[in-house]
């Protein structure tokens, strides 16, 4: 048992928080925040000629064939520089989504050929930078997105970056209404996409598919197995993310606390903000445990056993995101309040966060659920 | 990072399991598991036990008769102890006087007192609180006077845990009133047969008798019970304070207790209630990120990390969950929690439920209040 990491890790780690510190300062963000597209392309450039956008994807397909706890320190990294990039959805949900859709080796007896070589089409440029791909999953409201007969239609909701995508993944619907997911090119005929940006400055899209030709990559227990397994990964890296923000958010607080003067002093001499500050710090730590469990069980072949730690991880670390990010604002007070700081955008990506990939509430449930046959053996 | 024992300490983790199951006598186990308090013989018998092992000392090094344990081996030996209902182990002597003694007692003080506190053969309470020192430790008013080679010790001393069964006491006393609180402290062990210590239990809410008052009434005490220097005792005080790092949070007792509860809400039917079934998740969510936040401090400490404020947070969290399950388990049980000492009344497992939630409201009070934690912890990361 240990919870270091070796020298590779800490090399990477060191990389990353170098870039986020020299290149991504508040100043330099809050440019690509007010820029249309809402991401830099210099940006993501920069991000794969530091190798990072290759760490989810194997050597076989030009990648560097990383796994989820070196996704957490990077996911950390950017966390406290709030990065605006699609790093998450197409670095690494959509690489995982791939790889357990699609067969290993491009000569495997059991591999449709095709689909083989769909991963040397789209792996080695996602891990170049050259293209962006992203999960579109969540239906709109009662307008599920259906297949018929190789073509979808319906409608997609706040699609993570849907709008600088140069691929789409998307689930629907079968006849024999099990799942499928297809890859559909966002220029097709048939998809209308409206771009916009969200609370925490990122950019989603809803993404309307009206009998759009579509590339099957897989179906039934292969796809939702593989969408899970992807959103899993996924979950863990913004879990990671979550704790990145937090460590920065109580640093900036410890500061504001500590040089902040009213009265006479500064506010940290307060014994109610000193007791908020200290619950600050235990949801951090409780937060950082369980964004650690989740790296190692993201991976995990047996899925209620994994879900049920993931799902524990998202609740510590969603109820942390929440105490974290209201009472950063809280403390600060009316500068709090402001854009000004960079405590007011840690606390909207906090915010968003904790809605992510299922709240509390649904992951308290689904704990729950998932635990129901162990409490009842107990 | 590897969240994996070593097969060494897993394999050791099997032998300490097997031991207890062996082992324990189950009119003890039985106690333990329903939440029942536990006589004299019974501690002392389970601590014999464990002696006759070579585990009389869990977490003592090797120079002074215990096993030698990593951090690690002492924290499996303690929850698989608790998973196993065995005894909690009486600290006051095992866990607080001894690593004193070890730090900074003479070696005739160490020859004296230690291989007596394995063997079970002397039982330590300890003498902190005044009525007016509480979470303001400084300010006990015990008041020691050197007359020849004696002190005399009058004073009184409160919330003596197990006082009633013990045969020494080490106190804080005031030597030197003129100098500022922390300064004028010492450390003196004393005997409580000596003429002038008298006991007096205090019941608590649950009807129990674990506290006491202890009363020194110009108790003669020999200056070689002084440990180090007269006027040093806050020193050794705090020391012994943020000693004990590696079990603090309680894990195997609170896992042992989760387990309790999930059988209570299952013969209750209160799983298939969803507030209550969500209440439930909440703190097994809690319970297993307090376990890993326990691993990173013990992971920390085989590094010789210097300590943080974890100590704090392990004892805050460790307590809120211990009482989070208490209050379920009362919770669960409904009216038959309620009846007061009634064996024969109701499911046999509510019968200690309610004043077992009444007793471990003590948690965040002993050992620093929660409060009091929170100091510690915001003067550490703000230096206020």
């Amino acid at each position: 048992m240990n919870f270091d990491y070796d020298e590779d890790q800490r090399a990477l780690a060191d990389t990353v928080q170098r870039f986020v510190a020299k290149d991504y300062g508040f100043e330099k963000r809050n440019a690509i925040l007010g820029s249309n597209a809402g991401w830099s392309r210099e940006v993501w450039q920069g991000l794969a000629d530091l190798g990072v956008l290759a760490l989810n994807i194997d050597d076989e397909h030009g990648g560097l064939g990383y796994g989820p706890v070196e996704t957490g320190l990077v996911m950390r990294a950017f966390g406290a520089g709030l990065l605006l990039e699609p790093y998450l959805a197409s670095a690494v949900i959509a690489p995982a989504l791939i790889r357990r859709c699609l067969p290993a080796k491009r000569n495997s007896r059991h591999a449709e050929p095709a689909s083989a070589e769909f991963c040397f089409e789209w792996l080695p440029r996602i891990a170049a930078g050259e293209s962006i791909v992203v999960l579109a999953h969540t239906d709109a409201r009662g307008e599920t997105v259906t297949e018929t007969k190789g073509r979808l239609s319906g409608r997609k909701a706040v699609v993570a970056h849907g709008a600088c995508a140069d691929l789409l993944l998307v689930s629907a619907r079968l006849a024999d209404s099990s799942i499928g997911l297809f890859a559909v090119a966002p220029d097709a005929s048939g998809v209308t996409l409206r771009d916009y940006p969200t609370l925490d400055g990122q950019h989603a899209a809803d993404i309307v598919l009206t009998d759009v030709a579509a590339v099957k990559l897989g179906a039934g227990e292969t796809a939702t197995k593989a969408i899970d397994a992807a959103l899993d990964i996924g979950l863990a890296a913004l879990c990671a993310e979550a704790v990145g923000i937090m460590e920065a958010t109580v640093a900036a607080t410890t500061e504001y606390l500590k040089t902040r003067q009213q009265f006479g002093q500064p506010i940290g001499r307060f014994q109610a903000l000193q007791h908020r500050m200290a619950d600050m710090l235990m949801h951090q730590e409780q937060a950082r445990s369980m964004s650690y469990l989740a790296a190692l069980h993201c991976t995990d072949e047996n899925q209620t056993a994994r879900q049920r730690a993931l799902s524990a991880a998202k609740v510590t670390v969603g109820q942390a995101c929440r105490f974290v990010a209201q009472n950063a604002v809280q403390l600060h007070g009316g500068m709090g309040m402001t854009e000004e700081l960079i405590v007011s955008h840690w606390f909207k990506r906090l915010t968003t966060i904790e809605m992510l990939f299922g709240d509390t509430d649904y992951h308290l449930q689904r704990f729950t659920a998932l635990s129901q046959p162990v409490a009842r053996a107990a | 990072m590897d969240l994996n024992f070593s097969p060494e300490e897993s394999a050791f983790r099997e032998e300490v399991r097997q031991f207890v199951k062996d082992k324990l006598p189950s009119h003890i186990r039985d106690k333990v598991m329903n939440g029942e308090s536990l006589t004299r013989d019974d501690h002392v018998l389970w601590q014999k036990t464990l002696h006759v092992r070579g585990w009389g000392g869990p977490g003592w090094p090797k120079e002074f008769g215990g096993p030698g344990w990593t951090p690690t081996e002492s924290y499996i030996f303690d929850e698989e102890c608790a998973k196993g209902c065995a005894p909690r182990l009486i600290s006051f002597g095992l866990k607080m006087i001894a690593p004193v003694l070890m730090a900074f007692g003479s070696p005739a003080q160490q020859q004296r007192f230690l291989p007596k506190i394995m063997s079970a053969e002397e039982w330590w309470c300890q003498g902190y609180s005044e009525p007016g020192a509480g979470s303001d430790l400084a300010s006990v008013k015990t008041r020691a006077v050197r007359e020849g080679d004696y002190y005399i010790v009058n004073g009184q001393k409160t919330w003596t845990t197990l006082g009633q069964h013990a045969d020494w006491i080490f106190c804080l006393v005031r030597t030197d009133p003129e100098v500022k609180a922390q300064r004028g402290i010492s450390f003196l062990l004393i005997d409580m047969k000596t003429p002038g210590v008298s006991v007096r239990p205090i019941i608590t809410l649950d009807g129990a008798h674990e506290v006491n008052e202890v009363w020194l009434e110009d108790v003669k005490v020999p200056i070689e019970n002084l440990i180090g220097e007269e006027n040093k005792g806050w020193t050794y005080a705090k020391f012994l304070l943020g000693h004990e790092r590696t079990n603090i949070a309680g894990i195997g007792i609170a896992k042992r207790e989760l387990a309790r509860l999930k059988r209570i809400a299952e013969a209750e039917g209160k799983l298939d209630e969803p507030l209550f079934a969500a209440r439930l998740a909440q703190v097994e969510i809690d319970l297993m990120a307090l376990e890993i936040t326990n691993l990173r401090v013990l992971s920390a400490e085989h590094a010789k990390k210097a300590p943080g404020p974890e100590a704090s947070l392990l004892k805050i969290k460790g307590t809120e969950i211990q009482q989070n399950i208490a209050e379920l388990m009362m919770q669960a049980a409904g009216p038959y929690a309620l009846p007061y000492k009634q064996p024969d009344v109701g499911p046999d497992y509510a019968t200690h439920l309610g004043t077992g939630y009444c007793n471990l409201r003590k948690l965040s009070i002993f050992g620093g209040s929660n409060e009091i934690q929170k100091n510690i912890i915001s003067q550490m990361i703000l230096g206020l």
